[in-house]
């Protein structure tokens, strides 16, 4: 049997998928809160935007985040439509390093003009030993791992995707 | 000993990133090569959900919005099976789907399109595929609408598709398209998918899930990537 063909999610996925954020009448089955951030005095914020390859900010992409440490698994939703600055926001927390490698979030990425979903990988910028040990960031060329670090300022995590040009993220073929 | 090795994205059937006669994907494709990802690490640990909270109605797009009325158009069953490579069925995956109502028009705000709202039809819904991997919606035929990705340019009768199984390797977002509609052949996204994988994205009238006197029935079935059991490397 062949596998079924991948087709872009397209501009008008958020009332489908992302409602609440959009402000439609239909209830959202997962949202930015991986958790409730005043519940987790560890909770982080992990934002970022998306820029296409003239380096414009991406107004309708669709993020999503898993990760899974054994401990916690968490999965949350985002359309880049409604933030004024066109970003991406999940509240969550950091995941624990599993088997020595370094934390990190996996990222699939959605939007019209993708006929195929991306995926990426977040680590972390305060994990500096883990992630020069790390296999995956080591199979990355040199020049290309930056791409996948997100920065940190207080509990706030930036990651930025860039789908084209020098600082091109890293996609994975999963 | 063995372990499960999922089998890799199919570039044969899924569209490639880049099609320059889908204008969207020119600056927004990566150019970079894709890094191949180690299985054991990622996809394999990835998060199993339980229970998404899909509510009673959820799957009949013609009441699961509707204000004070029926939606007007033409209902439609969408029913079908979500199986692997392997042909195992796939039970507990989430299925979303959004469209367009009967005018060709999307509630989306961006939607500009001169086609009339339904009060009572916002064209959204999902439920989880049963322990046998079956799914089945009711929704409304929907229409073909302009876009403006080239002159007259028009897309097909379309539904879009999200699945959401239990590890990553399963996530999917498609588009069904119905049998014999002329505007398949001209359609850059449709025809973005190598020919071997286009018979696939089309759906099947289907006359033994038509309700008589209520609605015609139309069979879409999925394909996910399936594994192969292999054993242990031993160093």
């Amino acid at each position: 049997m062949l596998q079924t063909p991948s087709q872009t999610v397209g501009p008008y996925f958020a009332y489908g998928l992302t409602p609440e954020q959009y402000i439609y009448d239909f209830k959202s089955l997962v949202g930015n809160e991986m958790v409730n951030p005043i519940d987790y005095e560890e909770a982080i914020t992990v934002t970022g935007k998306v820029f296409d390859g003239q380096g414009v900010v991406i107004p309708d992409a669709m993020i999503e985040l898993w990760q899974n440490d054994g401990q916690n698994q968490l999965f949350g939703r985002f359309g880049t439509g409604t933030d004024a600055q066109n970003r991406f926001v999940f509240y969550t927390i950091k995941p624990a390093p599993v088997n020595g490698q370094a934390p990190y979030i996996t990222a699939i990425i959605f939007m019209r003009g993708q006929q195929v979903h991306s995926y990426t990988r977040i680590y972390f910028s305060d994990e500096a030993e883990l992630n020069s040990k790390d296999e995956v960031l080591n199979s990355v060329p040199d020049d290309r791992r930056h791409t996948l670090i997100a920065h940190k300022k207080g509990s706030t995590y930036e990651f930025n995707i860039y789908m084209q040009g020098d600082n091109e993220t890293v996609f994975f073929d999963i | 000993m063995s372990q499960i090795i999922y089998n890799s994205f199919d570039r044969e059937v899924h569209p490639p990133y880049l099609t320059p006669e889908y204008k969207s994907t020119v600056l927004r494709a990566p150019q970079k090569p894709l890094v191949l990802l180690k299985q054991s690490l990622s996809e394999l640990t990835g998060p199993v959900f339980g229970n998404f909270n899909v509510g009673p109605l959820d799957n009949d797009l013609t009441k699961n919005t509707a204000k004070n009325g029926e939606p007007l158009g033409e209902r439609i069953i969408v029913h079908g099976k979500v199986m692997n490579e392997n042909g195992q069925p796939m039970p507990h995956t989430l299925i979303e789907i959004w469209q367009a109502n009967a005018a060709g028009r999307y509630v989306h705000k961006v939607d500009q399109h001169e086609a009339p709202l339904d009060p009572n039809f916002l064209g959204a819904g999902r439920c989880i595929t049963d322990a046998e991997g079956n799914y089945k919606f009711y929704t409304i035929k929907p229409g073909a609408y302009p876009w403006g990705n080239h002159y007259n340019a028009w897309r097909p009768n379309h539904i879009h598709f999200s699945l959401f199984g239990a590890n990553i390797t399963n996530r999917l977002v498609t588009q069904m398209y119905f049998q014999g509609d002329p505007l398949l052949q001209y359609d850059p996204v449709f025809l973005s998918v190598p020919p071997k994988g286009r018979d696939l994205l089309i759906s099947k009238f289907d006359l033994s899930a038509t309700e008589p006197s209520f609605a015609l029935a139309y069979r879409f079935d999925f394909v996910l990537r399936g594994y192969k059991q292999t054993p242990f490397e031993t160093l």
